[in-house]
């Protein structure tokens, strides 16, 4: 056995030499040669765990062609055992080797998947360059709806529908909710994706190093718009990016709860549309499933669930969103029922009590 | 669009929500579909009567509690699924393939994302699922040198039930819609919400019909298993098959019950407007994608647990060698039952779980594939010293080998977290999992039906056409799905109806042409079948071991009588059969005695009918019909608890005619 | 192993060894096949128990366990399935003593037992959904009626099968497949019991005291 698995040596260096000439011709390909430094090094895992698992994966397919050849049953000069079927060594090289592989891939696993938790903030801008201390990350919060992202820069007070950009090498912080649907904010170039849902939400740190216009989506499958829920990516040097600000200022309207309630109604193949102005805490009211003014916000929901809920009071504390869709026109079949915010006197005193 | 609004129709009291309007009939491709099926109904009954087989078919079929019938019907139920599964497959890959730009396709998205959730439903339920079931209940018994299953009824009305199942999908196809969820459905896209329509409820309760059947079948072959084996086959003398099949089916009672469990829980919401997935009210749509995973890792090792058991079996045969590594093959299978429940959160790391959690299923995930490639390398060195006969089965074995290994690969990669961010849901993972699921469930499936298929019918399989079918396929698979590998890695995800990017057209078509490649090797595979029928006296077995095979299964006539075995085997070692002609076993041709045996009833197929009367009623808000046929269901169950007269014997001459004939047959052979 | 069907003295194998002449009988299988099935639907409440443990305090702003619970009402429902586990156990005894009368006054007993259980639970529910507290309300409320509901469920089929196997054992005395059945049925009575004690454990006491 051990002869075999030296004789096949030369095929095995042509076959390697023939994957690396594929993944090679893939410089194109966006997974194996992203632009952000996050996508780069889980790109970077993804090949060596492919070299890792090659060292079982050739001889057992070399050696499969050369036994199903050799052994064929009109070859009658090779040896034939009908009855051997074990041997000691042998099963401790089949279990060991792969053992051995699993337990380099596993403690790379353990590092990789801690150093490049996408809910981390970043430590380097790229190979050999650490986040300078004074730079603080641009915060970006991104909302899942059916079926277009919107985009809210608090820092910039600016929001956009399908577009968002970042400048080159600043380290940037997605939060990321949704409005009804599990979706996936993925731009391969710039980092692996994170799921955005309703009532949660979820954190991707990432920083773009080269400039360029990338492309965006969800990466989970959310109906009938999914296909279209596209936007574009820029990476823009810092001088660009202040333009691409100052070009939202002047050229949007306002976000307000009412135009968000509007903008919130599905819709398909969204064109681009820039706000100059955002209501301040329009994504902590998405998040917390309370931008309609009759309704209860999720945080405050839990605050008063972990203290044993309100009690048979605010057992029909409940509202509808049917006036609220009335007065913006909006499509009634969509009409739900939650819990209400605590205007009842009798109901705040209840609340409060019990939050206090 | 969809023509009715479910979201605000009225509910009539007879027929529910079901209108006329509920029949596609501004859909061409459906209309069409349904026409030809029309006529193919048409003349299937008239021939049926024209040639008064409704008796026959009745009394020793649908009635059947035969395990040997049931696996027949199993395996027909899985193949004409899987005619439609694969129209579906060729109707994504045309739609991909010219969707580009202006182009918007043949498929808008409401029919595209009907057809890509019925493809992964049909075949995972309702093609892998029965042509597995249908191969160990067949089998099975079999090898353990058994005349049945332990409980023949329950066997029967499980398969009636998994066929109630089918039927409830077809019937989607036709009277209002199937869901557009995709095949695990997420909520909240599943919710009641979101989707108002009957399609996500056509999903559930043709799921949880055909789970109660998978369930039973479970629950039957594990007690066979366990209590009927033949005097001397130890666990450790067992076949490997039939290891393996202990095994699944362990994993089947173990995670079926969760399926059945989280869709009863997403009918509560969908039907009262309970709060467990959706979250205004508290609850959580990941408590959905939990719990369902811990039932969908398992499920990728139950089709592919017996599948490995098919190749140990044809590898040994066609080696004519004894399975290298008996005992490390049985425990790697009894690691994989084990691990297959540790790893359920790898399909999704992307919903934002720590690290460490992240980690643990990761490292979970790949440890799964020491016990997988200890497997293949004891294949490997089956041949190693063999002789090995390149038969059909034989081929595709090796096809298997040197196809599922790329999969093992590719699934490696992706049960590292780092990577899965930027791989998971996308074409490559799509790439990934056809590759282990046809690559090994499909390869062993033929493998499995190319083997067994002269043991089930008294003559083999047409050489040339076999090796025909197993070309195009092997091209056909790699030809659809490399590109497939490639689109991934320029970060194209799954599900899409429409694309904007016109450079990655070309891959998209060449994986269309791979999808008519395996079109072509599905042709010859039923031409295969018609070849062989029509040449049956040139193939025929008359030996009942045509491969000079090793199990029990090949010591009994082809096609074997009703009770299998005249004679109980007592088994002394692995490889029985071998075992005994290699001991100079001769077959006993006096001393028969009666053979006791269970009766066929049509209790199976009544429960089973009502159940998919309830099914559809509960789909269409028929509150009337529902209730009634509920109330019918239990009245027919307790109706039969009072049947009592449950056997009989086949008498003593008929065994020594059947067994005098094969006396006869044996020796005009030599 | 026995001797006859291992090697004879000299380790070669005759053909005889190879086959029984008379013909085998098998174990039965059925308690162990329904045994599973049990097991699976273990499961099932697993699965609920879950939901409970993850959604079970998500009150959304209304009523809790505290509020809604009477424990008083459901230990003596408790005390109703209870006793009769225990009066199914005499069925038991009466019936490996053959006596068929003494069976099937014990299952009555035990039915109306679980029938007086179904009656409060109902009457719980009823309350409940009565108050506003429904299954709608909040997804503890959900979790807290799968549950609970599921349970009610299998109480009623148990008191189904209740019913038709005292009329087979009527109509055809303690036969070999009766006995059968009636081993069946306590199993999953017990089962239910079990399950019960979970229940009360687990949702009604840890969730009106703690």
């Amino acid at each position: 056995m051990f002869n075999l698995l030296a004789m096949p040596r030369l095929k095995q260096s042509i076959f390697l030499g023939l994957i690396s000439a594929f993944l090679l011709s893939g410089c194109n390909w966006v997974l194996i040669s992203p632009s952000g430094d996050i996508a780069k090094q889980q790109s970077d895992i993804m090949l060596i765990s492919v070299w890792l698992m090659l060292i079982v994966i050739v001889p057992v397919i070399v050696l499969t062609l050369l036994f199903a050849w050799k052994y064929r049953a009109s070859n009658t000069e090779a040896t034939y055992r009908p009855e051997w079927h074990h041997s000691t060594i042998l099963e401790l090289v089949i279990w060991s080797v792969p053992l051995i592989i699993i337990i380099a891939l596993g403690a790379i696993t353990w590092v990789s998947t801690h150093k490049l938790d996408p809910y981390r903030p970043l430590e380097r801008i790229s190979e050999g360059r650490d986040v300078p201390m004074d730079v603080k990350p641009l915060v970006v919060e991104a909302v899942a709806m059916d079926w277009k992202w919107l985009f809210i820069y608090p820092e910039q007070g600016i929001a956009l529908v399908n577009e968002v950009a970042a400048p080159v090498d600043r380290p940037i912080e997605f939060r990321i909710t949704s409005t009804t649907m599990m979706n996936s904010l993925f731009i391969p170039a710039l980092a692996g994706q994170i799921y955005a849902m309703p009532a949660m939400q979820t954190k991707l740190n990432a920083v773009i190093n080269k400039e360029g216009d990338y492309e965006g989506f969800s990466g989970n499958y959310s109906g009938a718009g999914f296909s279209h829920m596209r936007f574009r990516f820029h990476g823009l040097s810092d001088a660009q990016f202040a333009e691409w600000v100052e070009k939202n200022r002047k050229e949007g309207g306002e976000l307000t709860r009412e135009a968000y309630l509007k903008l919130e109604q599905p819709s398909e193949r969204e064109p681009v549309q820039r706000f100059a102005k955002v209501d301040a805490n329009l994504f902590e009211a998405v998040l917390n499933r309370c931008v309609e003014s009759n309704r209860m916000c999720v945080k405050d929901m839990v605050a008063i669930d972990r203290k044993g809920g309100m009690g048979e009071t605010g057992t029909h504390n409940l509202a509808s969103n049917a006036t609220i869709g009335r007065k913006l026109g909006l499509d009634l079949s969509s009409q739900k029922t939650y819990v209400g915010t605590l205007c009842a006197p009798e109901i705040q005193a209840e609340a409060k009590s019990k939050v206090l | 669009m969809s023509a009715t609004n479910y979201a605000t129709i009225e509910n009539h009291p007879i027929l529910g929500r079901l209108t006329l309007e509920a029949i596609p009939l501004h859909e061409p491709i459906l209309i069409f579909t349904f026409i030809g099926v029309i006529l193919g109904g048409i003349a299937l009954v008239g021939a049926l009567t024209y040639f008064k087989l409704w008796g026959p078919l009745w009394r020793n079929w649908i009635t059947s509690i035969d395990h040997k019938k049931i696996g027949i019907m199993y395996m027909i139920l899985g193949l004409i699924m899987f005619l439609r599964g694969f129209a579906d497959a060729l109707m994504m890959r045309g739609q991909q393939a010219i969707a580009f730009g202006d182009n918007m396709g043949y498929l808008p998205p409401h029919h595209y994302d009907q057809v890509f959730t019925a493809h992964g439903v049909i075949m995972i339920f309702f093609f892998a699922m029965p042509i597995v079931t249908g191969l160990m209940n067949y089998i099975v018994p079999l090898q353990i040198g058994a005349r049945d299953v332990s409980f023949p009824f329950l066997n029967n009305f499980s398969f009636w039930m998994t066929a109630s199942g089918a039927a409830l999908i077809m019937v989607s196809l036709f009277i209002g819609e199937f869901a557009k969820t995709g095949w695990l459905a997420y909520p909240p896209l599943s919710g009641i919400m979101q989707s108002p329509d009957p399609g996500v409820d056509y999903y559930i309760w043709a799921l949880q019909i055909a789970g109660v059947g998978t369930l039973l079948s479970g629950v039957n072959l594990i007690v066979t298993i366990v209590k009927m084996r033949a005097p001397g086959m130890t666990l450790m003398r067992m076949p490997i098959f039939t290891w393996t099949a202990l095994c699944t089916n362990i994993l089947i009672v173990a995670a079926f019950p969760i399926l059945t469990a989280v869709l009863a829980m997403l009918s509560l919401d969908r039907y009262l407007g309970t709060a467990f997935f959706t979250s205004d009210l508290g609850g959580s749509a990941m408590l959905y994608v939990n719990l369902i995973w811990i039932w969908g890792h398992p499920e990728v090792y139950i089709l592919v647990l017996p599948v490995f058991g098919i190749f140990s079996e044809v590898v040994a045969t066609f080696c004519r060698k004894r399975l290298f590594g008996y005992s490390s093959m049985v425990y790697a299978t009894a690691v994989i039952t084990i691990l297959s429940y540790i790893v359920w959160l790898h399909h999704f790391f992307t919903m934002g779980a720590g690290a460490s959690v992240n980690s643990f299923f990761g490292i979970s995930t790949m440890i799964i594939s020491i016990p997988t490639g200890a497997k293949l390398f004891n294949w490997l060195f089956t041949m190693y010293h063999g002789r090995i006969r390149f038969e059909l089965p034989m081929v595709w074995t090796v096809g298997f080998m040197v196809t599922f290994v790329i999969g093992g690969m590719t699934g490696v990669m992706l049960a590292v977290p780092a990577p899965d961010f930027l791989l998971h849901n996308s074409l490559f993972l799509i790439a990934h999992f056809h590759n282990v699921i046809i690559g090994g469930v499909v390869f062993g499936a033929f493998a499995a039906i190319n083997y067994w298929f002269p043991k089930a019918f008294g003559f083999k399989l047409d050489y040339k056409w076999g090796m025909a079918s197993f070309w195009f396929w092997f091209v056909g698979f790699w030809t659809a799905f490399t590109p497939l590998y490639v689109l991934g890695f320029m970060g194209v995800t799954r599900r899409m109806s429409h694309f904007d990017d016109p450079s990655l057209q070309i891959w998209f078509q060449i994986a269309a042409v791979g999808g008519l490649l395996v079109a072509a090797g599905i042709a010859c595979f039923f031409i295969q079948i018609a070849v062989s029928f029509l040449k049956r006296k040139e193939l025929a077995d008359v030996t009942g071991d045509p491969w000079d095979g090793r199990t029990l299964e090949w010591s009994t006539l082809s096609p074997p009588p009703d009770y299998n075995f005249a004679f109980t085997p007592v088994v002394h070692d692995t490889d029985a059969w071998h075992d005994m002609k290699k001991n100079g076993y001769q077959r006993p041709t006096t001393g028969f005695l009666a053979v006791h045996m269970p009766k066929n009833t049509g209790a199976g197929f009544i429960l089973a009918a009502i159940s998919a009367l309830v099914g559809f009623a509960l789909i269409w808000h028929m509150w009337a019909l529902a209730i009634i046929g509920f109330v019918g269901l239990i009245a027919a169950a307790i109706i039969h608890t009072f049947n009592y007269d449950r056997d009989y014997h086949i008498p003593a001459e008929e065994v020594v005619a059947t067994e005098n004939e094969r006396t006869r047959l044996l020796a005009s052979h030599v | 192993m026995s001797n006859t069907h291992t090697a004879n003295a000299a380790g070669i194998r005759t053909s005889e060894s190879f086959y029984l002449k008379e013909e085998h009988h098998p174990a039965n299988g059925t308690m162990l096949g329904f045994w599973l099935y049990l097991m699976s639907d273990c499961l099932l409440f697993a699965m609920l128990f879950a939901a409970y443990g993850v959604l079970g305090r998500n009150y959304a702003a209304g009523p809790s366990g505290a509020d809604l619970f009477d424990l008083k009402l459901v230990a003596i429902n408790t005390a109703f399935l209870l006793l009769s586990s225990i009066t199914y156990g005499f069925a038991m005894l009466a019936m490996y003593k053959k006596q068929l009368g003494k069976t099937l006054f014990w299952l009555g007993i035990t039915g109306i037992f679980g029938l007086a259980f179904l009656a409060l639970e109902i009457y719980e529910f009823y309350h409940l959904i009565h108050e506003g507290a429904g299954p709608q309300r909040s997804a503890f409320l959900t979790s807290f009626f799968a549950l609970v509901g599921t349970h009610g469920l299998h109480v009623s089929f148990g008191i189904i099968w209740l019913v038709t196997l005292m009329f087979q054992l009527k109509k055809h005395g303690l036969t070999y497949e009766n006995k059968r059945r009636v081993n069946c049925l306590s199993l999953f009575w017990h089962f239910l019991d079990v399950v019960w004690i979970g229940v009360f454990t687990f949702v009604y006491l840890m969730g009106t005291l703690v």
